[in-house]
């Protein structure tokens, strides 16, 4: 026997995998060098210590990004801040403030966090591959400097009892081995597995999570209720689009679908009058060149095509406008799609004649009304035209009107549903001002001198505003998540525990058996479970009968006392 | 039928708004025999002596017998019990050997009746408040966590809950009491007052059956960290009151007298520990279940919105403990108080999150 086994101390060695750790006063700075420099540096960001203090900036390094507005969460935010703060706002824009979390200095903490990571599983691995492979230390001299002991003398001999021992524990699916005059055995491999795979899933998790981020692709798509309004996932439908920088427009899922039939409702009486309780979009969609089927999306429940997901993320009202030019032709009749502006969807949006349109004169033009909608309106004279209620009570239309040109071709880009008048004039009323008026459904408006009219039909449809997005890596990320909770749960409630099994004649040639157990940390549950081995073992070994007085089973130790 | 229908649910309303109030009377009686209990247990003799906490005391109890009941079976299949082997268990080197004081009443007979009594009227303001949370559930027809209000009554509920079970576990735990029912009415106060939101059903971005799972182990895990951090605050009084005996500095007597029955600072930060490393799993498991709710939700499983940093945060708080314990140097009092940093995330969470700051989450109902 070796005199380093003596050591009650050694008995915890390799009892887990964490990186031992010199403490903070006792850091030794390295020899000259940049190997040596290079190993220090690692060694210091592979440490618990360091992992600490990485996870703590981490979590400090998102606190703004809560407060703060953000880029990614809501630019509109972001936009009033900077208009509100005009030094604080650029200031915030250097720092990268409105971009917490693709910041260089927020990307800069986890991505030292994840090298340490790597940099601390790989060894960790290691030893635990070493630990499986290697046998449980053997038996402290002194077993009664342990946190839980127990001693009794027994008719068995040594070697009955040690055996009876293995078995013993075997049978608990302990590894145990005989060294010496004692067994060796250890349990509770699976919390260092488990925080391994943990520690793992952390990282799976992260790749999944940048994968998705850079192969992400996500845009937004206004449809009209009924046949001809569909969309097709082709970049071009798309009104808006965003995507991670290594998608490919070839990623796109083919696929298309119309809207059937929108269906809000909202709470009719009481205190949250006005709150909506459905949304429901009807569609039907196709994949490829496949059949057509039916489904239907609610706000929580996307359409699921292959890799891409179809969300309802809003909706509208698209009154039905026809408008007629001075020889009474019909130069447009369509469901105008209109942006509510508050939550009682008041909206505003623009009817647009590009072409068809002649004049009293003959001549081309194009027209533009400008349109204010409400859905429940509070009738004439009520002050504003602000709409009272989302659903479909009271509709009236605001229209005023101009013509000229529209600018659609002039290659910038337009926003529909805003009016570019800088090449327009409005028409006027008799007394100079702005022709403008109040529709009900099926009401006609009259331009000034017969240049035509518009009409608003008494069909109003509704269009539903979807989100298609596509975010591959999303099965690993799970995956890793499940993991992490399965690694962690390991980690946190298996107990890692070492139980030595002495055996040997005492002075007078009784068998002493001397049982010790040492888990991780100090737990009520090793002396629980050492009595418990401690009884079973007692049935093989059982008790001597007393000749002498039993032997003290440690000086320094009264087994009597305080609690349990 | 509509109208009908309108109508019970307005009645299982004020059913469940009775409820509650009843539950606040029934908790600050409960309040009142937990004071009783301290007041009449300050005259038992640990209240009074401070006797088990004296260095001559101390200095004897380096090593504790544990004899769990386990019955020996001779061969007659009678159990005998004479010659038991004996567990010793002895602490690591180093720590402190104090034993655990004997609770509020200190062995006083009547302050311990007094005990008992608070505890059964706990017992039963938590059977009422559970009866208003479900009333409430039954009035809305669906899970009862649309707003803050009905939040911080199951929030409430849910840690009582979770110190009853403690308890009938047998675990040395009745000095929660207090704390836990002032606590208590503190946040049924809030919500009565300020949080009161009518009941009613949900918009539909929050009507999913994620909200069921989310935010179910949301509440739990917070009344479970939230007994954590109890605990923590508690060990780290007891914990500096320990050290200074240690050292022969004697504390006032008032200190003295509620320290002393108090469990040791190493039971509090054993159980700390314990309550927050064995919710952590289920707290990542909340924030996962949020992200696939988002996924479904918004189309997007983690948009960095408010409540999700925060839960962030607060998850990466709880990780940073964890390590700490782990950690030379870190451990004991520094580590308490990340735990209590956690904590404070948490709640900052729960209700800093829903008042000052704006997000996809805003179903606070308060304006
Ligand atoms: C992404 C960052 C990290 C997170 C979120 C994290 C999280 C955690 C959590 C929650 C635990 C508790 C589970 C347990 O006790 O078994 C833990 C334990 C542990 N972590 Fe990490 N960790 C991270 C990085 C690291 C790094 C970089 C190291 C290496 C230096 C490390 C080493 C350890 C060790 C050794 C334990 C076990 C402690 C023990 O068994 O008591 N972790 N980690």
């Amino acid at each position: 026997m070796s005199d380093t086994r003596h050591r009650p101390e050694l008995a915890e060695e390799n009892l887990s995998t964490a990186p031992s750790e010199e403490r903070a006063d006792t850091v030794s700075l390295p020899a000259l060098g940049v190997v040596g420099w290079i190993r220090w540096f690692w060694r210091q960001l592979t440490s618990m210590r360091v992992a600490l203090i990485l996870l703590f900036l981490l979590s400090l390094a998102a606190v703004p990004g809560s407060l703060i507005p953000q880029n990614n969460v809501d630019d509109t935010k972001v936009r009033a801040f900077m208009e509100r703060h005009e030094t604080l706002g650029p200031l915030y824009d250097k720092l990268q403030l409105f971009d917490v979390y693709s910041s260089v200095w927020f990307s800069a903490i986890y991505i030292l966090l994840f090298v340490s990571l790597v940099g601390c599983i790989l060894p960790r691995t290691w030893q635990f591959t070493g630990q499986l492979r290697s046998r449980p230390p053997g038996a402290p001299k002194r077993l009664t400097r342990l946190p839980a002991y127990a001693t009794w003398r027994t008719t068995a001999t040594p070697d009955e009892a040690r055996e009876a021992a293995l078995r013993m524990l075997r049978k608990r699916r302990f590894r145990a081995h005989v060294a010496g005059d004692a067994v060796a055995a250890e349990k509770g491999y699976l919390r260092e597995a488990g925080n391994l795979l943990f520690h793992v899933a952390l990282i799976v998790m992260l790749l999944a999570f940048a994968s998705g981020q850079l192969y992400r692709s996500e845009g937004g798509k206004l449809v009209v209720e009924g046949e001809g309004h569909g969309f097709a996932n082709t970049l071009t439908q798309y009104d808006d689009f965003r995507s991670g920088s290594l998608f490919g427009v070839e990623d796109l899922e083919p696929f298309s679908f119309e809207l059937k039939k929108f269906t809000g409702t909202y709470e009719p009486s009481g205190p949250q009058r006005g709150t909506p309780r459905t949304f429901e979009a009807d569609i039907t969609y196709a994949e490829g060149d496949g059949p057509e089927k039916k489904a239907v999306v609610r706000v929580n429940e996307p359409l699921k095509v292959g890799d891409s997901k179809v969300y309802l993320i809003s909706h509208g009202y698209a009154p039905v406008i026809t408008v007629r030019d001075a020889r009474g032709k019909v130069v447009l009749s369509e469901p105008v799609p209109l942006l509510p502006i508050d939550a009682n969807v008041t909206s505003t949006g623009v009817v647009k004649v590009m072409d068809g349109y002649r004049n009293k004169d003959g001549k081309k033009e194009q027209l533009g009304f400008p349109a204010f909608f409400v859905p429940t309106f509070a009738g004439k004279g009520q002050g504003q035209m602000f709409s009272e209620f989302p659903g479909l009570v009271f509709p009236a239309l605001n229209l005023s009107a101009y013509h000229g040109d529209l600018r659609v071709d002039s290659g910038v880009p337009q926003n529909v549903y805003q009016l570019d008048t800088s090449k327009m004039k409005p028409y006027k009323d008799g007394s100079g001002d702005i022709f403008k008026k109040t529709l009900l459904p099926g009401e006609t408006m009259t331009l000034p001198d017969g240049q035509g009219s518009i009409t608003f039909e008494k069909e109003i449809r509704e269009w539903a505003g979807f989100q298609i997005s596509q975010q591959p890596g999303n099965g690993w990320a799970l995956v890793g998540s499940v993991a992490a909770v399965l690694g962690l749960t390991g980690s946190l409630f298996v107990q890692r525990r070492r139980v030595w099994v002495r055996a040997a004649a005492g002075e007078d040639g009784v068998t002493v058996v001397e049982l010790a157990g040492l888990g991780r940390s100090e737990s009520a549950k090793l002396p629980e479970e050492l009595a418990v081995l401690a009884a079973e073992l007692h049935d093989v070994a059982p008790s001597a009968p007393e000749t002498e007085p039993e032997p003290d089973p440690d000086q320094a130790v009264p087994a009597e006392g305080a609690k349990q | 039928m509509t109208v009908i229908a309108a109508a019970t649910n307005e009645n299982l309303a004020h059913i469940s708004n009775v409820l509650v109030y009843s539950a606040m009377a029934v908790y600050t009686l409960a309040f009142l025999a937990h004071i009783t209990e301290w007041v009449l247990g300050s005259r038992s003799k640990v209240g009074r002596t401070a006797a088990a906490l004296t260095p001559a005391a101390q200095e004897k109890v380096t090593a504790r017998s544990a004899v769990p009941a386990v019955q020996v079976r001779t061969e007659g299949g009678a159990t005998a019990v004479l010659d038991r082997p004996k567990v010793v268990t002895r602490s690591a080197a180093g720590a402190r050997d104090v034993p655990d004081g004997p609770g509020a009443a200190g062995g006083d007979e009547q302050g311990d009746l007094y005990g008992r009594i608070a505890v059964s009227l706990t017992t039963l303001a938590f059977l009422l408040a559970a009866g208003a949370v479900v009333a409430r559930a039954l009035s809305v027809q669906r899970a009862p966590w649309g707003n803050m209000f009905e939040f911080s009554l199951t929030f409430s509920t849910v840690a009582v809950g979770t110190y009853l079970g403690f308890l009938f576990a047998r675990k040395n735990i009745r000095w929660l009491g207090l704390p836990l029912v002032t606590t208590v009415l503190l946040d049924l106060g809030v919500a009565t007052t300020w949080l009161y939101t009518e009941s009613d059903q949900l918009v539909p971005a929050l009507d999913s059956y994620w909200l069921w799972i989310h935010v179910s182990t949301a509440i739990f895990c917070g009344a479970v960290f939230y007994i954590g951090a109890v605990a923590t605050v508690l060990y780290l009084f007891k914990d500096r009151y320990e050290a200074k005996a240690a050292r022969g500095e004697k504390a006032g007597a008032f200190m003295r007298s509620v320290m002393e029955r108090l469990p040791s600072a190493a039971s509090f930060d054993k159980l700390a520990y314990r309550v927050n490393a064995a919710v952590f799993p289920l707290w990542t498991f909340t924030i996962i279940a949020g992200a696939i709710w988002a996924g479904d939700a918004w189309g997007r499983y983690w948009n960095w919105d408010p409540k999700e940093v925060w839960s962030f945060i607060t998850w990466v708080a709880y990780a940073c403990y964890l390590h700490a314990r782990a950690t030379v140097g870190w451990k004991g009092r520094k580590a308490a108080y990340l735990a209590l940093a956690a904590f404070g995330c948490w709640l900052f969470n729960y209700y800093g999150v829903n008042i000052f700051v704006n997000g996809l989450h805003s179903y606070a109902g308060v304006e």
